[in-house]
C-alpha cells in the first residue's frame, strides 16, 4: 500500500479581524405595519425591534459580502491573496449554482481560493466558524473567510404577521487563522430535524415555478415561523447549549464579558440571558433593536457593532450561539480580535 | 399532594417573576391576556417554569387553551394526578 501524506495544521486557530456591512435603508415599524394590521408598540413589545436594514436593488448578496469581507481581511492585517478558502453562510442567495462564495472570492481578488456555500439559516455564521477552525486545525487552509449573510427581503411575505416586521439584510466577516493560543473553543452544535416545519421555505421551487415561462410571474416561496415554539425552543434549549460551550471550553459565567446570541428577537435574547443567570457583568449584544433578525449575518453584525462602541474590547471573550431553521443550532466561545 | 390554593400562589409567585404582575392579583378567575397583560411570549416562560416547578409537561398545542389562572391551575393538578 503506498503511504499518502497526510497534512499538518496550525496548532490553534482564532478569530483574526470582523467586517461588517449594513445596508443604507433603515425601515422604522411606521413602514411595516399597515401590511399587517399592526402598531409600533407591537411590534417593539414582541420583539424589541424599532427599525431594520433592507437592502436596495444594487445592494446584492454578493457586494454585501465583498465589502464586509474587504474590511474583516484588512483589520485582520493579511493581503487578500493570503485568503485560501471562503466559507459563505446563506439561505438567501436565490441563484443557487454556483456556489456564491466563489464570485466573492474572485471580486475580492483571492488566488483561486477554495469556496463553497453552507446552508444552516440563523445558525450558519457559528457553523462556518467551527469549520473555519477545524480547517486550519487541519491544514487544509491557512487563512478562511467565513461570511454569514442574508437578503431576506426577497422570501419574506410582507402581509405574514408573524415574520415580516423581524427579518431583514445585511452581512458580516471574519477571518480565521492560525493561533499559538486556542481562540475558538470546541464547537457545541446540532440539529433536532423533527421540528423542521417551525421555520421553513412554504413552498418547494418546484411547486412554484409553474408552467409561465413569463419571468417574475411565479409565486416566490417566503419564509414561514412559527413563533411561539421557536421562542420556546430558542429560550429555554439554547441556554442549555450555550452552557455546555463555556463548560467545554472550560470558561466558567464569571470568566465571559460578552454574550453575542441570534439576534433574533429581543425577548428571546432577554429569556436566555435570564436562563442562564449572566451575571451582570456580562455584556449582551441587542443589536435586534435597530438591525432586525438577519440570519446569518446577525453573530458577526452584532460583535462588529460591540467593537466599535466600545463594549467588546479585542482579547475579551466572547460567547457566540446562534440557532434557527432546521431547527439547527451552533455555539463556540471566542476570543475578540 | 398540593392544594388549588398552593398551586395557585407558586403560579402567582412565577407570573410576578416573568412578567411584572402583583401575585396577588394572579386569581383563579383571571385572564392572562385580558386581565393580566400576559402575552403568549410571556405564557411560554410561565409554562416552561410551571413545568419545572411543578414536574408537569405542558405541550404547545394545550397552552393556548389555558386563558385563565384557573385553567392552568387546573391543567397542572389533572397533570400531577
Amino acid at each position: 500500500m503506498t503511504a499518502i501524506t497526510g497534512s499538518t495544521g496550525a496548532p490553534h486557530a482564532r478569530i483574526m479581524g470582523l467586517g461588517a456591512y449594513r445596508p443604507s435603508r433603515l425601515v422604522p415599524n411606521s413602514e411595516v405595519v399597515d401590511a399587517i394590521d399592526s402598531s409600533d408598540e407591537w411590534i417593539q413589545q414582541r420583539s424589541g425591534i424599532r427599525t431594520r436594514r433592507w437592502a436596495g436593488p444594487e445592494e446584492s448578496v454578493q457586494m454585501m459580502s465583498v465589502e464586509a469581507s474587504r474590511i474583516a481581511i484588512e483589520r485582520s492585517g493579511l493581503d487578500v491573496g493570503q485568503i485560501d478558502c471562503v466559507v459563505v453562510a446563506t439561505v438567501s442567495h436565490l441563484l443557487q449554482t454556483p456556489a456564491v462564495a466563489t464570485a466573492i472570492a474572485h471580486e475580492l481578488g483571492t488566488d483561486g481560493a477554495a469556496a463553497f456555500d453552507i446552508s444552516a439559516a440563523c445558525s450558519g455564521f457559528c457553523h462556518g466558524i467551527a469549520l473555519a477552525s477545524d480547517i486550519v486545525r487541519a491544514g487544509s487552509a491557512r487563512h478562511v473567510l467565513v461570511v454569514g449573510v442574508e437578503r431576506l427581503t426577497d422570501i419574506l411575505d410582507l402581509t405574514d404577521r408573524g415574520t415580516a416586521f423581524i427579518f431583514a439584510d445585511g452581512a458580516g466577516a471574519a477571518v480565521v487563522g492560525p493561533s499559538d493560543t486556542p481562540g475558538i473553543g470546541p464547537v457545541v452544535w446540532g440539529s433536532d430535524g423533527e421540528q423542521f416545519d417551525l421555520i421553513r421555505q412554504r413552498e418547494d421551487w418546484r411547486d412554484v415555478v409553474g408552467t409561465d415561462t413569463t419571468p417574475g410571474s411565479g409565486v416566490m416561496p417566503h419564509l414561514t415561523m412559527q413563533g411561539n415554539p421557536v421562542f420556546r425552543w430558542a429560550s429555554f434549549a439554547m441556554a442549555k447549549i450555550g452552557q455546555q460551550a463555556l463548560d467545554t471550553a472550560g470558561v466558567s459565567l464569571d470568566e465571559l464579558d460578552v454574550f453575542v446570541p441570534h439576534q433574533a428577537n429581543m425577548r428571546i435574547i432577554d429569556a436566555m440571558a435570564r436562563s442562564m443567570k449572566l451575571p451582570d457583568t456580562v455584556r449582551i449584544a441587542r443589536d435586534v433593536a435597530d438591525q432586525g433578525n438577519t440570519s446569518a449575518a446577525s453573530v458577526p453584525l452584532a460583535l462588529d457593532r460591540m467593537i466599535a462602541e466600545g463594549e467588546a474590547k479585542s482579547g475579551d471573550t466572547a460567547l457566540l450561539i446562534a440557532f434557527g431553521a432546521g431547527l439547527s443550532y451552533a455555539a463556540q466561545v471566542v476570543t475578540v480580535p | 399532594m398540593a392544594s388549588t390554593e398552593e398551586i395557585r400562589a407558586d403560579l402567582a409567585e412565577i407570573v410576578n417573576e416573568v412578567a411584572g404582575v402583583d401575585a396577588d392579583d394572579v386569581q383563579l378567575d383571571k385572564s392572562f391576556v385580558d386581565d393580566l397583560d400576559v402575552d403568549s411570549l410571556s405564557m411560554v416562560e410561565v409554562v416552561v417554569a410551571a413545568e419545572e416547578k411543578f414536574g408537569v409537561t405542558i405541550p404547545d398545542d394545550e397552552v393556548k387553551n389555558l386563558k385563565t389562572v384557573g385553567d392552568a391551575v387546573a391543567y397542572i393538578e389533572r397533570a400531577q394526578g
